[in-house]
């Protein structure tokens, strides 16, 4: 069954671009203007969307996206009005794939089976659970399988070859490649590494590869687009949301999707 | 020796006890977190291990902590006999240590340079800063802002022991925020670092490792009420945050049916105020810092800030095996407020000599209200599992006292 992402993947390769995938909190920094950053992002040169699931408690994330959480999370999101977010974005963008991000927990809480309907339902394509490695496959990944979801797996540079096959086993749409090991917004990956690691994975997978963490500018991101067949950038863009929030809703969208245009641009030109 | 019908047989190969525990981390951590359990697995099979660390816990240490018949607390509450395990009087005034030499052994054993640690009271804290310098390792202890105000003198030992003690401002700055910094420390430094976790909380393989490490409590209470009173106590009682005194205490005995096993949460203002750190009275199943077990939380699943008197109990989450032990009945519960705490607080230090941590004057105040209510013939054991110097201030603060 082919997805919105595979098609996305699919659809870049043939042109022989690299794909921009961009990462916002759900809410962030209130409902309305998260609306219409989602609204914007495609038009931006988005080619897919995470979109982060507030947890209080994000471990493995830095300060930027915990910031983002914990400021959605005051303006009273919630799992379901994430939801409620994706629902309003499919109605009008019937073709940009679109991936929640985020912990356990809250989807635990909500009830599995009901948040994987809900999800489908809304028009989500794929799933990150963070804290869900191969080791617990059965509480959200083979479920989230059976229902046409893509289950996105993170490896990193701790992933060995002995453990990718583990990472790989019930991945699919892309493997989210984590180009450091650390949090996400931490220390910039080098180009050569990331590289040298890419490869080191398309031995043992078709899945298209995109990396992410610690991206944050349009040189660095066409770096990367030259290895790998996505870029992924949040904490640069979450930023821009704490940094302008102030100024209001109006600022906050023109300052992400400058940034997003400058970054795409760079992804989209980088194999030219 | 486990038998087939046992309850101390747990986890299973994957960390599960029950539907409980797991490994719910990200993938960066996976990899150690397997080399880990490996590498307790190869160490609990070493002969040379075990010797090595009951060596040290008696010369470092200084165990067998001793059982104590607090005598004129059973003579003031006229019911059941009450003893204290007094791992108060163990190296740092606290049982943290049994947990914290097994630990650094293994760090040894395995080549890491680094340590790293997450504390609330201070009590683990002060323990991983002892042992890292006694074995000069670098050590690194994520501490909530808050319990640093309210801990300083533990702030100090770990400091004066070499520890880096770093302030944790995120969140709720107590204990939960600390292991999420720890842990993305970890994440950042995986391959050089050891991370000593605390209590019988977070991924497979700590739950058990610690309950493995803190169980020689329970090992030694079994020998020596047997010999003073030449049978099994009827209750044991002990306080639970994490809750590793309680396990260590309790796991030597699950499988003994007729001796009761009740474990202490803080019900802090009172449960029904919303403001308590009681996870398995009044929590629902959730995951959090990487097992699955209670946890207090909104009807969003997003992690409640808990609220204790007590730092060490101060944590919005429980050990899985606790859960475990809940949902089968094995485990019974009870919840008791700062100031039923603080009472007892006082009430031991006039009566037996003995300044109890705010957390165990927790399970003590439990003691306090069934003991009168049993048998004379009855026998109560509780883990007096830290001594309260560090709280001295807290205490005098909620006193009204000035110092």
């Amino acid at each position: 069954m082919s997805t919105r992402i595979d098609r996305r993947f699919a659809d870049l390769k043939e042109r022989g671009k690299a794909g921009f995938v961009t990462f916002l909190t759900a809410g962030d920094p209130d409902l309305e203007t998260s609306a219409r950053l989602l609204e914007g992002l495609p038009a931006a040169g988005a080619d897919v969307i995470e979109l982060g699931m507030p947890f209080t408690d994000p471990m493995a994330d830095g300060p930027a996206i915990q910031a983002a959480s914990l400021r959605a999370l005051e303006a009273g999101m919630t799992l379901a009005e994430t939801l409620e977010l994706v629902r309003r974005f499919r109605a009008k963008d019937a073709d940009t794939p679109l991936v929640l991000m985020g912990y356990f927990n809250p989807i635990f809480h909500y009830g599995a089976e009901r948040f994987l309907d809900d999800a489908v339902t809304a028009g989500v394509d794929g799933l990150i659970v963070v804290d869900l490695p191969a080791e617990e496959d059965e509480e959200l990944c083979l479920p989230a399988r059976a229902k046409g979801l893509n289950f996105i797996r993170l490896a990193t540079p701790t992933t060995d070859a002995k453990r990718l096959p583990a990472v790989l086993a019930n991945s699919s749409g892309f493997l989210y490649y984590v180009s450091i090991t650390g949090i996400t917004g931490a220390a910039a990956p080098v180009a050569d590494v990331v590289g040298e690691a890419v490869s080191r994975i398309r031995a043992q997978t078709t899945l298209p590869i995109a990396v992410g963490f610690g991206i944050r500018e349009p040189e660095a991101a066409a770096a990367i687009a030259r290895a790998a067949d996505g870029v992924v950038v949040g904490s640069a863009l979450v930023d821009l949301v704490a940094q302008n929030r102030e100024a209001g809703g109006d600022a906050v969208v023109d300052a992400v999707l400058a940034k997003t245009r400058a970054l795409a641009e760079a992804v989209h030109a980088a194999r030219d | 020796m486990t038998t087939l019908n046992s309850l101390r047989n747990g986890p299973d190969e994957r960390g599960h006890f029950g539907v409980f525990g797991g490994r719910y981390v990200a993938e960066t951590l996976m990899p150690n977190i397997l080399e880990l359990e490996r590498a307790y697995d190869d160490a609990k099979r070493d002969p040379g291990f075990r010797a090595e660390l009951d060596l040290w816990l008696r010369d470092y240490v200084g165990r067998p902590s001793p059982l104590y018949f607090a005598h004129r607390l059973t003579e003031a509450l006229g019911g059941a006999k009450v003893y204290f395990k007094r791992d108060e009087l163990n190296h740092t005034g606290a049982h943290k240590i049994n947990n914290c030499v097994g630990q650094i052994m293994l760090a040894k054993r395995m080549g890491k340079r680094r340590i790293i640690a997450e504390t609330g009271a201070g009590q683990h804290g002060v323990a991983t800063a002892t042992v890292a310098a006694w074995m000069g390792l670098e050590c690194i202890v994520y501490m909530g802002e808050r319990d640093i105000e309210r801990q300083q003198p533990n702030v100090f030992r770990m400091k004066l022991l070499g520890a880096d003690v770093r302030p944790v401002t995120s969140g709720s700055r107590t204990l939960k925020d600390a292991m999420n910094e720890a842990l993305r420390d970890w994440v950042t430094h995986v391959e050089e670092t050891f991370y000593i976790i605390g209590s019988v909380a977070g991924p497979h393989p700590y739950p058990a490792m610690v309950r493995d490490f803190q169980s020689v409590i329970g090992k030694e209470v079994r020998t020596q009420i047997t010999e003073r009173e030449g049978r099994l106590p009827d209750m044991l009682v002990a306080a639970i945050g994490g809750g590793s005194n309680a396990m260590g205490l309790f796991h030597p005995f699950l499988d003994d049916t007729e001796t009761r096993l009740m474990g202490v949460e803080a019900a802090g203002d009172g449960i029904a105020t919303g403001h308590h750190a009681a996870a398995l009275n009044a929590g629902t199943p959730g995951v959090l810092h990487g097992a699955k077990s209670f946890l207090l939380q909104d009807d969003d699943g997003q992690v409640i800030e808990p609220h204790s008197i007590s730092a060490g109990l101060d944590y919005p989450g429980v050990g899985p095996e606790h859960a475990w032990l809940k949902d089968i009945g094995r485990l019974e519960l009870a919840a008791i407020t700062d100031r039923e705490a603080l009472d007892a607080f006082e009430r031991c230090s006039r009566l037996e000599g003995i300044i109890p941590a705010l957390e165990p004057a927790h399970a003590l105040a439990q003691v306090i209200k069934i003991a009168p209510a049993m048998d004379r013939e009855k026998i109560i054991v509780m883990n007096m599992c830290g001594r309260g110097d560090k709280d001295i201030f807290t205490a005098a603060k909620a006193m009204g006292v000035e110092l």
